[in-house]
């Protein structure tokens, strides 16, 4: 049954904090490559959603696989990092005891045991990429918000993933630093590379995705690529979400 | 600097007020330029070199100890948890010098029952008493430091790739220490000062060495004035090198 071609699935998965049902039987399929944006009001699921997929959260029901394998049940333990997923969060979350190069050449010299040359020179192209490579000896809090998530990007570049997840990368930003950081992103999306990306920019979620999610309280609501999802939302809840977020 | 000359100042005036009335103090008991005071002296002063190594010792075990049981008592799982958070409770809960007894006198007993007629050390016995009776606080200081990195940090290093030690070394630890320091060093006071205890197992250390002049002199007041001044010159010395790590880890403050 299950296609070669998915890259991440959710089948019937539940999900609850103590007593509060936060993923309610969540069916989805994304396929390798595919770019999709979540939305929805906060509290709706979004972040827990995106983070079993890298088993930062555990599910209680249900069966999520990247890549074909399994992740994240209770029952298992949860050390089982995939270093496949990259993950780029809405605080940075650099390390700011390193410098910035010092935080792209860790996870590739730890857990994928490159020399420390080879992981220099991958960090350099990288920072070269998301263009600030004369940041390299500088520390976190030297950068600006929008430089620090670009070094996070690369960070997680560094670890070559092929699926990058994104909780909302810009929510943290002042608003003349978010273009900076969604350039990247999109410059990022023209690879076959798998995203899936939580935020509210829809003039990026209109450029960038294949797919829209919409998610109220714990539910998936509404699928549908950007033209129909922004032209004719189906819901009720989603065009009033939509009415809200694009009025201004 | 200046709140460190008065506490000297106080202490040379506590002295100084102890003086009168006349014959009240015998200070020719420790009178360098008699020739028993010299060597009383010299025989109370040489155990300075015991007491150092002891707390020295039991410190660097403490922290490895404290280590050891605070890492499995973060962890999720509760069974894992379970002997970390009993070895803290029974270990804090037991004053030390019942302890020192303890091993120094129980120990061998129990060591013989299983046919190991090995004798307890007073120098090894003390330290490593002093140290697990210090690692349960030591594990509790760590534990508060590791606790107080953000979980993002964490979460960060397992999204590239970095396993539970690994992510322990190079991301949290280096970042709880700055925050781990000063209560720690605060420890190795405490253990300076009940290294004194040693002395009732029979180690030659600063106590002990006082206790033996005070017997052959019969000279309580003088010596054990003498006594309490070498600790505080020992602490002062630790305290103002703790101040000195902090500035030299203070200057490349990153956080």
């Amino acid at each position: 049954m299950s296609d070669t071609n998915s890259a991440i699935e959710f089948k019937g998965v539940n999900k609850w904090f103590d007593d509060f049902h936060v993923l309610k039987d969540i069916n989805l399929q994304i396929s390798i490559g595919e770019k999709i944006v979540i939305c929805g009001p906060s509290g709706s699921g979004k972040s827990t959603l995106v983070r079993c997929i890298n088993s930062l959260e555990n599910h209680e029901e249900g069966i999520i696989t990247v890549h074909e394998k399994e992740v994240g049940r209770k029952t298992q333990d949860g050390n089982g990092s995939n270093s496949d997923v990259g993950m780029v969060f809405q605080q940075f979350n650099l390390f700011p005891h390193l410098t910035v190069k010092e935080n792209l050449i860790l996870g590739p010299m730890k857990a994928r045991g490159l020399t420390r040359k080879e992981a220099e020179s991958r960090a350099m192209k990288l920072l070269e990429r998301v263009k600030i490579p004369e940041q390299v000896n500088k520390y976190p809090h030297q950068l600006s918000g929008g430089q620090q998530q670009r070094v996070a990007i690369a960070r997680s570049l560094c670890m070559e993933p092929k699926i990058m997840l994104f909780d909302e990368p810009t929510s943290a930003l002042d608003p003349e630093m978010i273009a900076e950081v969604l350039d990247v992103i999109i410059d990022l999306a023209q690879e076959g590379i798998t995203m899936v990306v939580v935020t509210h920019e829809m003039g990026f979620a209109k450029k960038a995705a294949d797919r829209m999610i919409f998610m109220d309280e714990g539910m998936i609501v509404e699928t549908g690529t950007p033209e129909d999802f922004f032209a004719k939302p189906k819901t009720e809840r989603c065009k009033l979400f939509l009415e809200q977020i694009l009025q201004h | 600097m200046k709140h460190r000359n008065y506490i000297i100042l106080v202490a040379l005036l506590f002295l100084a007020s102890c003086s009168s009335p006349p014959g009240t103090w015998g200070w020719y008991v420790i009178d360098p330029s008699t020739k028993g005071g010299w060597n009383n002296i010299k025989f109370l002063l040489s155990g300075f070199s015991a007491t150092i190594m002891l707390s020295v010792l039991a410190a660097v075990l403490s922290i490895i100890i404290g280590l050891i049981v605070a890492l499995p008592g973060m962890s999720q799982n509760r069974l894992i948890r379970l002997p970390s958070r009993i070895y803290i409770e029974f270990i804090r809960a037991v004053p030390l010098l019942p302890m020192l007894f303890w091993v120094f006198y129980g120990l061998p007993v129990i060591l013989k029952s299983m046919g190991l007629n090995i004798p307890i050390d007073p120098f090894w016995g003390a330290a490593l008493t002093l140290a697990i009776s210090d690692s349960a606080f030591t594990a509790e200081i760590y534990r508060a430091g590791i606790q107080s990195i953000e979980k993002g940090q964490t979460e960060a290093a397992r999204t590239v790739g970095l396993n539970y030690l690994q992510t322990m070394r190079y991301v949290i630890l280096p970042q709880a220490l700055r925050r781990i320091l000063p209560p720690l060093a605060n420890q190795f006071i405490y253990i300076v000062k009940m290294s004194a205890f040693a002395s009732v197992i029979g180690m030659q250390e600063l106590t002990r060495r006082a206790n033996e002049v005070v017997v052959s002199e019969y000279r309580p007041l003088e010596i054990y004035s003498l006594l309490i001044l070498e600790y505080l010159v020992l602490v002062l010395i630790i305290s103002s090198g703790v101040r000195w790590l902090e500035r030299k880890m203070g200057a490349d403050q990153r956080l």
